[in-house]
């Protein structure tokens, strides 16, 4: 496939601007790096790293102008993708009962830029849950079907990484229109792009491109070969599906149960987490319904409610639903494991929870005698 | 039109089966949903109040769904008079497969509400009577005044089926069965190899009632539980009713004990 050499990103964004999309990327906020909407490449985050760490997050200067040179930020591209709140309907009533209106408002035409391995995958995975059965959620659907993405192979993990223990990175796998990697000279960035659908192909024909230089197409793949020897983390290496349903009773559920205070935190910067719930409300006359889709967790104590009561109850069951879902049965559900690697949770906890020590932890008790 | 907005039913008929429990009966007002299989539940709407699930009690030509009043939302739906309008989506999950059951005996034990659901699949039996061999229903509830569809239990033992009650606690008059539905398992007019069992109730009565059947040599592989979780969106997108592997939406309510029992007996799944 033939690679093309960026010096500047800023054509490529006079190019998405120019074609009506919404760029959204990369770009310092707040004291982290979020993901926004981006009016040029001079919003995206040169020279920011991040320092990672259970429970910890903290942006640092590099001494370089790397732009896409840090690691998963708070948000993933969900927000974008499967929003928070999404009102489904509204209705009011009429003689004998109610009349609904469904509002379709054209989706928005996004161009994600820097769309790391794990996140891209993650993509996938909630393409599988929301477009891939027997029903399709439209909202998420218009968003996703319009959207342009021009992943950022990585070369800098970060402490809490372990996509290549997930197979999901540092390599972007299938499913983008666009794949970078940024290489470094002097601290400058330039960036070779690779090809991977006709939408990103047009693009690309656009920007007056020269054709990467081969040695430089050599120096990406091994820049991004070399990262995956630095992942901050590893993943416990059994049949992770198969130590889920085996560790319903162990004991490790009583013990991070003490530590887990059930914020949901992990659950919110999950890029799969996919869950909601559907709430009804009317405003103050009775006379006007709407139905509202928003993000739930888990590790609410109102997720599992029957009439009897909630089925979860306890801390532990819920943080066994969670990690048990995620790398289990998840793959009953839907196929494939719903973690990435990305690492989010480990960094978002507040009390760093890390998933790959309580797999380990799970592993080493169902290794015991 | 998504698979998120309710289709408009015209409530046609209301009635009262007990104190908290009504059977309403349902028409499109215009488009109906497809016709739910016996087994198979449906959202229901109540204008500005929210959304439940409730397996069907009648299907085919006329719809009906019996619901219980437990909250803000089945207590808004049993009250709906008739001639108003409530929502319905679905049907969703899966339905109880008596075709899978033809040539064998049958068992129906219900707890409770979980008659309900039972329903449609009794009729259907009763339908098609030669199909299979006998059918015997067995029903517990609290007490004889919580017997649901009672006035409809003589037409069904008069088209050939066996019915049998047992009650928690009984009441003055009542000279029936008293005690768990265990009790009954043993009076169920079946050769038990050769039967197939359906089960609905809260999930400790399917438990023993499987158990117990099981123990009479009725297959394990031929025994049936439907299954109740919290549900949001019946369309696999909300997470709500999972239980361990399964979506209950998408692969329940109606599942195999076999794929059910090692799921039911963890605390807390």
């Amino acid at each position: 496939m033939k690679a093309m050499e960026l010096t500047d990103l800023g054509p490529l964004f006079e190019a998405l601007h120019g074609a009506g999309r919404t760029v959204v990327g990369p770009t310092v906020r707040d004291g982290a790096i979020v993901l926004a909407e981006l009016s040029s490449a001079d919003d995206l985050p040169h020279g920011w790293g991040v320092e990672l760490e259970p429970g910890g997050y903290r942006l640092r200067r590099r001494s370089d102008r790397a732009a896409f040179a840090h690691s998963a930020g708070p948000q993933s591209w969900k927000p974008f993708l499967h929003r928070p709140r999404v009102k489904l309907w509204e209705a009011d009533r009429t003689g004998d009962g109610f009349q609904i209106a469904t509002d379709s408002p054209d989706p928005p035409r996004y161009a994600f830029l820097g769309v790391r391995p794990c996140d891209l995958r993650a993509i996938a995975i909630q393409d599988r849950v929301l477009m891939g059965g027997r029903h399709t959620d439209p909202s998420y659907a218009g968003r996703r079907e319009g959207a342009l993405i021009i992943a950022v192979n990585c070369t800098e993990p970060g402490e809490t990484c372990f996509c290549v223990s997930m197979g999901t990175g540092p390599q972007a796998g299938p499913g983008y229109d666009i794949a970078l990697t940024e290489l470094l000279d002097d601290g400058d960035p330039r960036y070779i792009a690779e090809i991977g659908t006709e939408a990103g192909a047009a693009v690309l024909a656009d920007l007056d491109a020269a054709a990467a230089r081969p040695a430089d197409v050599d120096r990406a793949r091994a820049e991004v070969t070399a990262a995956a020897g630095r992942m901050g983390r590893e993943m416990p290496a059994p049949d992770l599906r198969d130590l889920m349903a085996g560790s319903l009773g162990s004991a490790r559920w009583d013990d991070v149960a003490q530590r887990c205070l059930t914020c949901g935190n992990c659950t919110m910067v999950c890029p799969t987490c996919f869950c909601t719930r559907v709430t009804d409300t009317t405003d103050l006359t009775g006379d006007h319904a709407e139905r509202w889709q928003l993000w739930d967790s888990c590790f609410d104590p109102d997720y599992s409610l029957l009439h009897g009561g909630a089925v979860r109850s306890s801390a532990k069951s819920r943080y066994r639903q969670w990690l048990t879902h995620k790398l289990g049965t998840w793959h009953d559900q839907f196929g494939s494991s719903g973690c990435v690697g990305c690492g989010r949770c480990i960094v978002w906890c507040p009390v760093g929870i890390d998933i790959t020590a309580e797999v380990d932890a799970l592993q080493a008790e169902a290794d015991s005698p | 039109m998504t698979p998120m907005t309710p289709v408009p039913y015209r409530v046609a008929a209301r009635r009262a089966d007990l104190a908290d429990t009504v059977t309403l009966t349902l028409e499109p007002v215009a488009e109906p949903i497809a016709e739910p299989a016996p087994g198979q539940f449906t959202m229901m709407y109540a204008f500005g109040v929210g959304e439940v699930p409730i397996s069907v009690s009648r299907t085919g030509p006329v719809l009906e769904q019996t619901v219980r009043s437990v909250g803000a939302v089945t207590r808004a739906v049993c009250a709906t008079a008739p001639g108003r309008i409530l929502g319905l989506r679905g049907p969703f999950g899966t339905g109880w497969e008596l075709d899978a059951a033809k040539g064998r005996d049958l068992v129906l034990a219900a707890g409770g509400i979980g008659l309900a659901p039972l329903r449609p699949l009794v009729l259907a039996a009763l339908a098609d009577r030669d199909a299979y061999g006998r059918i015997a229903v067995l029903i517990g509830t609290r007490t004889p005044d919580d017997l649901l569809f009672a006035a409809e239990l003589d037409e069904w033992r008069a088209r050939g089926a066996q019915v049998e009650v047992t009650v928690d606690r009984p009441a003055p008059g009542w000279s029936g069965h008293v005690g768990l539905i265990t009790g009954l398992v043993g009076a169920a007019d079946i050769e038990p190899a050769l039967a197939a069992a359906f089960v609905c109730g809260p999930e400790i009565m399917m438990r023993v009632t499987a158990q117990a059947l099981i123990g009479r040599g009725l297959p394990a592989a031929h025994v049936r539980l439907s299954m109740e979780r919290n549900m949001r969106c019946g369309l696999g997108w909300c997470g709500h009713c999972q239980l361990g592997p399964l979506l209950i939406c998408r692969d329940g309510p109606v599942l195999p004990y076999e794929r059910v029992l090692p799921l039911m007996t963890v605390r807390e799944l």
